[in-house]
């Protein structure tokens, strides 16, 4: 059996990878917090949008296109009215109550919802695929690849072009010195977390759309999007996509030898990269 | 005026006397209570010990770790292990599986030292996550599926005959009553040894760094390697209980063995509620806890909501906790581990700087 | 009535008190500047002026206006910009980014513009495109100005913004500051260059120890009471 088929397949995984890795990635950057409900509200997100097909009878890319401003407002209050008041603390406030949120979201959409798994539908596009000889690409995993780089590509312009990235990146290196800009770093943390709940809603809508969820599928998606963090290397929106696609890669590979070896695998290649480079394949020195 | 160093208060030699006059009415409760309280007793016993453990990490070395159900579960998959592949009898097996679990903490915690912060809480949650991938694929333990003690692993269980005809009981109550007393030993001995640890120049040196008093280089004791001593203590503590926790309901799976909710979220907000950074806190965290298990957890979801909410709560309004806010405000600290400076000649147990 | 007026200033950090009721007015289009030892305080006085550090809300009297504990991120719209003590400069943007940096809190464009930074400083517009932290000790501190200039300020204040300077580069900053002052900005420094502070300010208050120790005008203090007040020697 070639290794091929697995590889690119891995590939196109990384591109989802990358879309959960990204959000996390963002909010790091901006105000060293790891969301360790970032996997949860991935999950949310997701449910959200099945909750708009279901009960207002909406395609998939209508109900991502509604989620994406509601996941803005969201994201933007959770900072405002919770993780501001934990930030000046040391990282112990915000992890922790972050941790207590990714229960609350999991048990919170366990009564929602049931524990059975679901899925978004957008028809027949799921199966489509091509096929050249023994490989064949779907349609909907080369679309998240694309749009994986589309995000990185928007995200890497709104940081470094705009006017709104360079107050982000001010407001990184100093929540005092912006201040005296006439900043009020509090806002702007919000309207990072509400940036990075955006990115949240797409990545769900992909893996919504590629695989089935369940109320407890949030702390895998947390350590997906955590492992390509570290293995990208931390603050750059690009390593996140080889981050990302890296753990893919591994995981098809690990799948194709043995199916139960899937995320071990990803996770070992993950704990390897630690012990090499510990602060990342792509890390600035 | 002349100042020293304090750390006990005027009435701490009486409550070490008190503790142990507890430990010790604890120690016959198998006599009257019914056999609901002793499991009660026994959880409380096991999840005191792994919050102590955990609070002894974030409370003072300043280590988050999500990923404590590693070494409960390893714990628990050494007893089994031990027990139904090398014929080994249950107790020794509970001491043999800690020494295993902490022995793979070694290399685990040189990896997860190389990670900071934030960073070093995912990471080991990633481990933990490999640990139950991996012994989900042993096959002789019942893969992903787990096993069962075997009925005649702890019939003959040390010490289990004497005590059958001491209280006059059958084999399922008297093995229940060692894992009672191996339990309030377990709890007795890491509540015991975090007091000490935390009272020792290194604990003082430890608490002084996290206060950010003073700089990790200039308290004459390597902080890294302090960490990381506390590291390998805490995968002690966590696999001696979880081993334990595993003899006592007899039953393991990889779910079970290495599940972030029982053993590192509740630990959370046990060591939370109870407050952190103190060492009464998780003892007074998991009698809490234990108490909403035993009423609440009908509700399911609910519960968890419930302890999810109450924990955010505490977390931004007292975040030192039940017991760290009740002594901010009255003064009193049953095991104090902090220094303070006091004139000499004044208050009679002092120790000079 | 002055521009800016501090009635009883006090500054606290915890239970530290920094400044004991201090008492600093300040006219249209002078320049003040404020000497004294280490840890007297000074910084700690520009940081209330500029609200990084809490204070009573009539402590601080701007054209008359209550403005005392106004956070920072909105004083600096009511025309006070501070050049802060060490230059802070942002490591990761670039020099450009930085001067842009200090626009972010104001509407309109006018005064004071990145062409007219550059005309001002035109080494700046030489290396606009590079990461702050890469330009010279001296260069960074024109970046400072420049991006506190770009909040378009009524009182620019500036802490030790001579520090560390080679004395040329010292000159260069004050013939600016002259420049700045000339354009009818008011301008409050901390200088610990006694010579400097004498020759650029209208007028000079000491502080001591949280307290104004001596104030006036450069020509009618003594030598020895400026010693005494800065050094806290016998009167
Ligand atoms: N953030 C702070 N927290 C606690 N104390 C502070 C803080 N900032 C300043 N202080 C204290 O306040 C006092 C005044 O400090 P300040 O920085 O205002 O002095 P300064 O006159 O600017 O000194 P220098 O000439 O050295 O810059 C000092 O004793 C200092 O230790
Ligand atoms: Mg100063």
């Amino acid at each position: 059996m070639s290794l091929l088929n697995p590889l690119i397949q891995g590939v196109l995984l990384g591109g989802l990878y990358a879309l959960y890795a990204a959000g996390l990635s963002l909010i790091f950057g901006v105000m060293r917090l790891v969301n360790l409900a970032h996997g949860d509200f991935i999950v949310l997100a997701a449910y959200l949008m099945l909750a708009c097909v279901t009960a207002l009878a909406l395609p998939a890319w209508v109900a991502l296109l509604i989620a994406m401003p509601f996941m803005f407002a969201l994201g933007w209050a959770l900072q405002r009215l919770i993780l501001n008041r934990t930030l000046k603390n040391d990282l112990l406030v915000p992890l922790l109550v972050t941790f207590g949120l990714s229960i609350i979201i999991q048990n919170g959409l366990l009564l929602a919802f049931s524990a059975d798994s679901r899925r978004l539908t957008v028809g027949e596009l799921e199966i489509a695929s091509w096929t050249f000889g023994d490989i064949s690409i779907g349609v909907v995993p080369l679309i998240t690849f694309i749009v994986a780089v589309l995000v990185i590509l928007g995200l890497t312009f709104l940081f470094y072009r705009t006017r709104l990235g360079r107050i982000l990146r001010a407001t990184a290196d100093s929540t005092e010195i912006v201040q005296i800009m006439g900043i009020d770093p509090r806002h702007v943390f919000a309207i990072a977390m509400g940036l990075s709940f955006v990115v949240i809603a797409v990545a769900a809508f992909f893996m919504g759309v590629r695989a089935n969820f369940d109320p407890a599928a949030g702390p895998s998606r947390l350590l997906y999007a955590f492992e390509a963090v570290v293995i990208g290397g931390l603050g750059s929106f690009w390593g996140t996509l080889i981050g990302g696609t890296i753990l893919g890669v591994a995981q098809t590979v690990g799948a194709a030898i043995n199916p139960e070896w899937q995320q071990l695998a990803g996770h070992v290649v993950f704990l390897a990269v630690i012990l090499a480079r510990p602060r990342g394949l792509l890390a600035r020195a | 005026m002349r100042y020293g160093i304090a750390i006990s208060t005027w009435n701490s030699r009486l409550i070490l006397i008190a503790a142990g006059v507890v430990v010790i009415l604890l120690a016959f409760a198998p006599v009257i209570a019914p056999r609901s309280l002793i499991q009660d007793l026994i959880l409380i016993f096991v999840m005191c010990a792994i919050a102590q453990c955990w609070n002894l990490l974030a409370g003072y070395a300043g280590l988050i770790s999500v990923g404590q159900q590693a070494f409960v579960g390893l714990g628990g998959y050494g007893l089994f292990a031990l027990i139904i592949l090398a014929g080994v009898d249950p107790l020794l097996a509970v001491l043999l599986a800690a020494i295993i679990g902490t022995l793979i903490a070694i290399p685990v915690g040189l990896l997860m030292f190389r990670l900071q912060g934030a960073y070093f809480a995912v990471g080991t949650w990633v481990v933990a996550e490999v640990f139950r991938l991996l012994l989900a694929q042993w096959k002789a333990l019942g893969g992903g599926t787990g096993n069962s003690l075997p009925r005649t692993a702890t019939t003959e269980m040390f010490g289990l005959s004497t005590i059958n005809a001491l209280f006059g009981v059958r084999n399922a109550v008297g093995r229940e009553i060692v894992i009672y007393w191996a339990a309030l030993a377990l709890a007795a001995a890491v509540v015991g040894a975090s007091y000490l640890l935390l009272r020792s120049r290194i604990g003082l040196a430890l608490s002084a760094v996290r206060d950010g008093e003073t700089a990790a280089e200039s308290v004459g004791v390597d902080i890294t390697r302090t960490k990381f001593a506390v590291y390998v203590f805490a995968a002690f503590g966590a696999s001696l209980a979880g081993a334990l926790y595993f003899l006592d309901s007899a039953r393991i799976s990889p779910d079970s063995a290495f599940t972030v909710l029982d053993w590192t979220a509740y630990v959370i907000f046990i060591v939370v509620i109870g407050g952190i950074g103190t060492i009464e806190g998780p003892i007074l965290g998991s009698i809490i806890f234990v108490v909403l298990q035993s009423s609440l957890s009908d509700y399911g979801p609910w519960y968890l909501i419930l302890l999810g909410v109450l924990g955010i709560a505490v977390m931004l309004v007292a975040p030192r906790g039940l017991w760290g806010t009740f002594s901010d405000l009255t003064g009193i600290h049953l095991l104090p581990t902090r220094r303070r400076l006091v004139p000499l000649g004044e208050t009679p147990p002092t120790r000079e700087a | 009535m002055s521009l800016l007026t501090t009635h009883g200033l006090e500054v606290f950090y915890g239970d530290f008190q920094a400044l004991f009721g201090v008492d600093v007015a300040v006219e249209e289009g002078e320049t003040v500047a404020i000497i004294g030892a280490n840890g007297a305080g000074k910084s700690s006085f520009m940081n209330a002026l500029s609200g990084l550090a809490p204070t009573r809300r009539d402590a601080i009297l701007l054209a008359g206006e209550a403005v005392g504990g106004t956070p920072a991120y909105d004083m600096v719209k009511l025309g006070i910009a501070l050049v802060p003590e060490g230059r802070r400069l942002f490591p990761s943007l670039t020099v450009e980014e930085n001067l842009l940096m200090g626009s972010s809190g104001r509407t309109v464009e006018r005064g004071w513009t990145l062409p007219v930074v550059y005309d001002f400083f035109p080494v700046l517009r030489e290396r606009r495109r590079q990461l702050a932290p890469t330009l010279s000790g001296g260069q960074q501190q024109l970046v400072a100005i420049g991006r506190a200039l770009m909040a378009n300020p009524r009182i620019l204040l500036c802490d030790e913004i001579s520090l560390g300077l080679s004395p040329a580069m010292v000159q260069t900053v004050y013939q600016a500051l002259a420049a700045i002052k000339a354009r009818g900005t008011t301008i409050l420094i901390v200088e610990q260059d006694l010579r400097a502070a004498l020759a650029a300010a209208d007028r000079i208050y000491c502080f001591m120890e949280g307290r104004v120790s001596l104030a006036g005008r450069p020509a009618e203090l003594s030598r020895d009471a400026i010693q005494a007040a800065y050094f806290g020697t016998a009167r």
